[in-house]
């Protein structure tokens, strides 16, 4: 289509109260470790407020040693990167090769990495919740997370997202 | 590069995205925006398909004027006027 459409102006539709979304990260593998950053980095790009309850597993994607080294299993992940029967993923170096597959889908398309992505969402201003239980019940410490998280169990988040327009868990 | 448009808008800066999927438009048109005054034009191109869903519910979101959509098929070029959010 060559000519040029004249949109309908939403202005009246806009807000002046700056909306809020909360998110619970409950998963640590390369590809579930995704959605919620895509979505928080969308919304604060909407001028929304944003903050992140990384909890259980999910909480790896805020742990030093392991957020640049998330994996995407092909075991029981039928639509996962690896198209091969289900018993080849339990062969030693099957979420090896799965998770090098499923980063160069990522790097092909342009897509920021995780730790881009952790960058991103905390340079606008993310809210990124450490769950506490999790952190007792690993055995993970405040220094094994990386800088800017704040340390809260299950009150103090649901407080947050009581007044979030959108909540959502991962 | 600025491209022609019906609306007579002039764009007071360009932002070209082709290549990249969402969220890389949405953010990086934020970011182009922030640096922009309220009123001024942002020329924004996409190849993202989910585009033509998206920078209207951007704009609408944030507060800003879609001043019009030039849809080109496999590209979209988008002239958003800068509201009073940031």
């Amino acid at each position: 289509m060559t000519t040029a459409t004249q949109p309908e102006t939403a202005t009246t539709t806009h807000e002046s109260r700056t909306k809020r979304l909360a998110l619970v990260a409950s998963k640590g593998t390369l590809d579930q470790a995704y959605p919620p950053l895509i979505l928080a980095t969308t919304a604060v790009s909407l001028g929304w407020e944003v903050g992140i309850y990384f909890t259980f597993y999910g909480l790896d994607i805020l742990h030093k040693d392991r957020f640049e080294s998330l994996k995407v299993a092909s075991l029981a992940n039928p639509s996962g990167p690896l198209q091969v029967p289900n018993v080849v993923g339990a062969i030693p170096g099957a979420t090896a090769v799965a998770t090098k597959t499923m980063k160069r889908w990522m790097d092909n398309a342009s897509m920021p990495t995780i730790p881009d992505f952790i960058d991103m969402a905390r340079d606008l201003d993310v809210t990124f919740f450490a769950c506490a239980t999790t952190m007792g019940v690993m055995d993970v410490s405040e220094s094994d997370l990386i800088e800017g998280c704040d340390i809260a169990g299950a009150a103090a988040f649901l407080d947050y997202a009581a007044t979030a327009d959108i909540q959502l868990f991962i | 590069m600025t491209t022609n448009n019906t609306s007579g808008a002039v764009a007071a800066a360009t932002l070209d995205t082709s290549g990249l999927l969402c969220p890389l438009p949405v953010y990086k048109a934020a970011m182009a925006l922030k640096a922009m005054e309220q009123g001024e034009i942002l020329e924004l191109i996409c190849t993202d398909p989910g585009s033509l869903a998206d920078i209207p519910a951007f704009t609408r979101q944030r507060g800003d004027r879609l001043v019009e959509i030039d849809d080109r098929g496999t590209s979209q070029v988008f002239w958003i006027e800068k509201g009073t959010g940031a």
